[in-house]
């Protein structure tokens, strides 16, 4: 049976994790391939780092990295943040990241959707797409939810998927950082609407959070940032606690 | 030595990484004579199938793979261009393993992505000290059909072969080199052969 996932989110600025991870015995905190090495062993399905790096040397930092990432990680990663063109893909694939994630590009010019789909295959594009509840509808927004689109999150979702998308990342920003659980409405709503892969993200607190999202919508896997990092939710109890009720997910069993 | 076939078929990195980790000698090439030199191939492929076999045809790497006597290990769409035919672009396969490879039914989401257990035959040394029914990791919209010499089997909407060996040719669907340690067994399981 196909198995539910565990996603934790690493922001990295300059080739460094922000936001202060407290996992003990690490000797460099801030280092995404110690910190990636760690979420693997302690049992997460898959990672996704997002770069919010803004200067002009982000895209060779960015690389060094993802490639020292790869090198260690033996379980799937996305990279996302800042990529602007099939270059910017290409050489982050190829420098061992599994898939890309794009968002503010897609909305202002979604052909690159299709372009990466044709290229490497949907399986390597995933449009993360931050939703907001505005005027009594769900909207899309960019740059890091600074921007309404007025697209509506539905049609949007619909589009990507028919564009070639292999798998959405849906944030919603009503619920990121607040910790009252995932956007189930939205995300109900969106699993009925596409038949690729859905990740939720924003607004976990608690594990049974992740159990609510797993029984009442269709989503894939679920994504989170701070309840890892500050270990209010280790993974290994996460697992254990879904499995106990009855949530298809992987244990290493050797 | 290790040869990875290089065949332009998708991205290689996460496997010459893996093989690297294992403290391996790995080359990459689509060269006859490289090959012939190896102890064991890796056979890996993403991406489409007809372009995949055109590659290999412009390398004239078929008739070299199927007359093959060393250890070979074909990963996700190489288990599958091992089978007869493909309805992936209808295209002929390397016909090693007698079986057919379909479209998944849209009966769900497609592609299958994600971990699904491998339930695999007690006899079979590709899954040694791999416990039964441990979890790897897949992303395929094709399937392999159960056949005479599939060695395990998974469940995604419809049952489907998630490992072969006939003689020195293995194959698995999903992906070893991103199944965490179950993974990194199981290709140190092919390597030790």
């Amino acid at each position: 049976m196909l198995k539910k996932r565990i996603i934790p989110c690493l922001d990295i600025r300059d080739g460094r994790v922000v936001k202060g991870v407290k996992f003990e015995n690490l000797r460099d905190s801030g280092d995404p391939v110690e910190l990636a090495y760690r979420y693997m062993q302690e049992g997460a399905d898959e990672l996704v780092f997002l770069d919010i790096t803004a200067t002009q040397d982000a895209r060779r930092t960015l690389i060094e990295w993802v490639k020292k990432v790869a090198e260690v990680l033996l379980i799937p990663f996305t990279v996302g943040g800042g990529i602007r063109n099939l270059s910017d893909v290409e050489a982050i694939l190829y420098a061992g990241a599994d898939k890309i994630s794009i968002n503010s590009i897609a909305v202002k010019n979604p052909q690159i959707i299709e372009e990466i789909a044709k290229q490497f295959g949907s399986q390597f594009v995933v449009v993360a797409i931050d939703t907001k509840k505005k005027e009594n509808q769900n909207q899309v927004f960019i740059s890091g939810g600074k921007i309404g689109t007025g697209l509506q999150t539905e049609n949007w979702c619909k589009q990507v998927e028919n564009l070639g998308a292999g798998e959405i990342l849906l944030t919603s920003m009503d619920h990121d950082g607040e910790k009252n659980g995932f956007a189930i409405d939205i995300l109900k709503k969106i699993t009925n609407t596409v038949k690729i892969p859905v990740i939720a993200s924003g607004g976990a607190g608690n594990v049974e959070h992740f159990l609510e999202v797993f029984q009442k919508t269709q989503v894939t896997a679920a994504l989170a940032a701070s309840v890892f990092h500050y270990k209010i939710i280790p993974i290994v109890e996460l697992k254990q606690f879904l499995h106990k009720n009855s949530i298809p997910i992987r244990y290493e069993k050797n | 030595m290790i040869a990875i076939i290089d065949y332009g078929a998708g991205n290689i990195t996460s496997i010459k990484n893996i093989l690297k980790l294992l403290n391996l000698e790995v080359i990459i090439t689509n060269q006859k004579e490289l090959l012939k030199q190896a102890d064991k191939i890796i056979f890996p492929g993403v991406g489409h199938a007809k372009y995949a076999m055109q590659k290999l045809q412009d390398y004239d790497l078929i008739e070299f793979i199927q007359n093959l006597e060393k250890p070979f290990l074909g990963i996700c769409l190489g288990l599958q261009l091992m089978c007869t035919n493909t309805e992936e672009g209808n295209t002929k396969g390397l016909s090693i393993i007698p079986a057919k490879v379909k479209k998944l039914p849209s009966d769900d989401i497609i592609p299958h992505m994600g971990w699904n257990n491998v339930h695999y035959q007690d006899d079979t040394c590709l899954f040694k000290d791999i416990m039964q029914d441990s979890d790897f990791y897949f992303v395929h919209s094709y399937y392999v059909e159960p056949n005479e010499y599939c060695i395990a089997k998974s469940e995604y909407i419809l049952e489907f072969c998630s490992a072969v060996q006939k003689d020195n040719f293995y194959g698995v669907q999903f992906h070893p080199e991103k199944s965490g340690n179950v993974g990194k067994k199981l290709l140190e399981n092919f390597l030790s052969l």
